[in-house]
């Protein structure tokens, strides 16, 4: 499998994890000098299943995030500084000029969709993302990603159900990251795996290992192949697991240690490092230049960020309507 | 010129919007090969085929959501939702989806998404309802309800070509009960302009709907009491004429708002606050309300009947204010 790969593709998936985990790092300066506005929710230990699956798409395809797949967006070409900007409230391009939080920002041209709070209703409207594609002739697929938690909404089920009856070119990532906030995924279906719940729409669901960017790859590329072909909509679950709390005010008490534990064994970056060297892909040296190349970035993009402007408050009254 | 029915207006609207762009289709439950519930989208599946005209699945949220989606690619989706009271089940995706998806993330939503409200159908609390005080507190929706034929081929059409999400309720009662010649050629009645159904000099009845036609045959009567009612219809209720309303107000000084919806929190509730604010010294009168009364839409004949306003209710609050 790992030959269809190119070492700038290998490298790449590293660079985009390692950019995701060093910004959300950033952020969390930045919230604790009070420069992020509201929550801060990280993906730490999910970088791979963000990371792998965006990687999978190509121009023109779209992809609905959630707060825990900034690494899709940066795949999809988002910049730290639009991100940075979102979380600290300012204005500027490629922003919601201070309307909408965190990672709710949207780009028709690169390719992502800004989400909405109400988990689950994203599953429909990327369906019909992708029912216009078809309509158009443009053979695009369309990737909308969620939560083990949302999968439990009604909006989910309406959604990928009319995907699958429309044999529309959707792929639903369910991040099974072992909690909805406080709640485990034992509260949330009584079902284990969460790609189960493809065979009462009648689709494919593959369980792929969340936390292994090249295997959370090959698995999207096959759903994408599937969806690309006519062949209709597809579930994967990626399983991991969240390393942080909720969001910075969650300290995540309820997850018991000996868990944390064993996932902490498998962190995706550290894993993937190791792979890199094994493989005469990357040394210690290579690595270090990549990671100190990403933090200097940052610091830029972090900089322009806080020198930007707040938005004027009466620009608050426009856009409402064309 | 043609006569035609206030439904048959809406198929050719649907009909000459899908001709004339490639753009618009349709999509909800029942709509293709059976044509519809009301049989409103009659022919139109076998006209523009399966790929135009979509049957989906018993899923609102879908239906809408998914016009959503289609629309910020340029399409121009048309969703019926079969019941306007089912529109609950999409209510998620309306009011937070599509009516924020310009301020927040700069993407318009042009759809429209239509059906039957409305009582006098004996279809009891989940097939009678008038939903648009739901909807009234959403800045980024916009809310048309068409009183005739032509009106109701003209908004359906503007409300199509519109830039922003489009709620458009047909009221069912009025669908074979109401017809009138409407040109065959293009025509919009364009979003948000009132017509003065009726020019009075006492009092002003503001409505819309199918309470238009009761608020004119309610004028008919009193004239031969001496009583001259202004009827308004609004046709646009988000945005609405505030212009056309203050208008009328102030020529007669005495003002009946008039919806089939419930009372509290109702329709005309925000109307004549608006009243109150800007033309109060003008008013002759308190501003009245004739509404539904605040419960769910009954079923048995009596009970309904009691239920919806009518002529001799909005003529018995016309007398009084009248007098006042």
């Amino acid at each position: 499998m790992t030959e269809t790969l190119s070492k700038q593709q290998y490298l790449d998936f590293y660079y985009y994890m390692r950019m995701t985990r060093s910004l959300e790092e950033r952020l969390t300066i930045l919230f604790r000098q009070n420069k992020v506005i509201g929550g801060l929710y990280r993906s730490l230990g999910q970088e791979a299943t963000a990371v792998g699956s965006a990687f999978a798409l190509r121009d023109g395809d779209f992809i609905s995030p959630l707060i825990r797949d900034m690494g899709a967006m940066l795949v999809k070409g988002v910049k730290p500084q639009e991100l940075f900007k979102q979380y600290m409230a300012k204005d500027g391009e490629g922003t919601s000029h201070g309307r909408d939080l965190n990672i709710h920002i949207a780009d028709m041209k690169r390719g992502y969709v800004g989400p909405i709070s109400q988990l689950g209703d994203m599953v429909p409207v990327m369906a019909g993302i992708a029912l216009a594609g078809k309509m158009q002739g443009k053979n695009i697929v369309t990737m909308v990603y969620l939560g083990d938690g949302a999968s439990s909404t009604g909006a989910f089920h309406e959604g990928v159900n009319f995907a699958a009856v429309l044999k529309l070119p959707m792929i639903t990532i369910i991040e099974n990251n072992g909690y909805a906030f406080s709640t485990p995924t034992e509260n949330q279906c009584l079902v284990k795996d969460f790609a189960v719940k493809a065979k009462g729409y009648g689709i494919p669901g593959e369980i792929v290992d969340g936390n292994d960017v090249i295997a959370v790859y090959q698995a999207t590329c096959r759903a994408v192949d599937r969806a690309r072909a006519g062949e209709g909509a597809s579930i994967i679950e990626a399983k991991t697991f969240r390393m942080l709390g909720h969001a910075q005010h969650d300290n995540q008490s309820y997850v018991p240690k000996e868990v944390l534990d064993v996932w902490h064994e498998k962190d995706p970056i550290k894993n993937y490092q190791e792979f890199l060297k094994n493989n005469n892909l990357a040394d210690d040296a290579s690595l270090k230049e990549m990671d100190e190349k990403i933090l200097a970035y940052l610091e830029e993009e972090a900089d322009i960020a806080d020198r930007a402007p707040f938005p004027q408050p009466e620009s608050s009254l426009e856009g409402v309507y064309f | 010129m043609a006569v035609v029915t206030y439904l048959e207006a809406i198929r050719q609207a649907l009909s000459e919007e899908m001709q004339r762009d490639e753009n618009v289709f349709l999509l909800g439950e029942d709509i293709g090969v059976y044509g519809g519930a009301f049989k409103v989208t009659e022919g139109l599946y076998e006209k523009f085929g399966s790929q135009r005209v979509i049957d989906t699945p018993i899923s609102e949220s879908a239906i809408v959501g998914a016009a959503c989606g289609a629309a910020m690619m340029g399409m121009r989706p048309v969703a019926e939702i079969q019941f306007i009271d089912f529109i609950s089940c999409a209510f998620d995706q309306l009011t937070n989806y599509a009516a924020k998806s310009r301020y927040r993330q700069g993407i318009g939503i042009p759809i429209v998404v239509r059906g039957p409200c409305g009582g006098g159908g004996r279809g009891g609390p989940f097939h009678s309802q008038n939903v648009e005080s739901f909807f009234l507190n959403t800045p980024g929706l916009k809310m048309v309800e068409p009183a005739t034929a032509y009106d109701a081929k003209g908004l359906l059409k503007a409300a199509i070509r519109d830039e922003d999400p489009v709620l458009y309720f047909e009221h069912k009662f009025l669908y074979r009960r109401i017809k009138e010649d409407i040109p065959d050629d293009d025509y919009i009645v364009p979003i948000g302009k009132a017509k003065v159904r009726r020019e009075g000099r006492d009092i002003s009845v503001i409505t819309y709907g199918a309470m238009v036609h009761v608020a004119l045959e309610a004028a008919e009567k009193l004239q031969h009491e001496g009583i001259d009612l202004e009827v308004v219809d609004l046709r646009s209720l988000l945005p609405y004429d505030k212009e056309a309303i203050l208008n009328s107000v102030v020529k007669t000084s005495k003002v009946i708002l008039l919806h089939e919806a419930t009372r509290i929190g109702g329709y005309a509730g925000e109307l004549a606050a608006v009243i109150a604010e800007e033309v109060f010294d003008c008013l002759d009168g308190p501003i009245v309300r004739v509404t539904a009364p605040d419960t769910p839409v009954p079923y048995s004949p009596p009970l309904e009947d009691f239920f919806l306003p009518n002529a001799e209710k909005l003529m018995k609050a016309a007398r009084q204010l009248a007098a006042y």
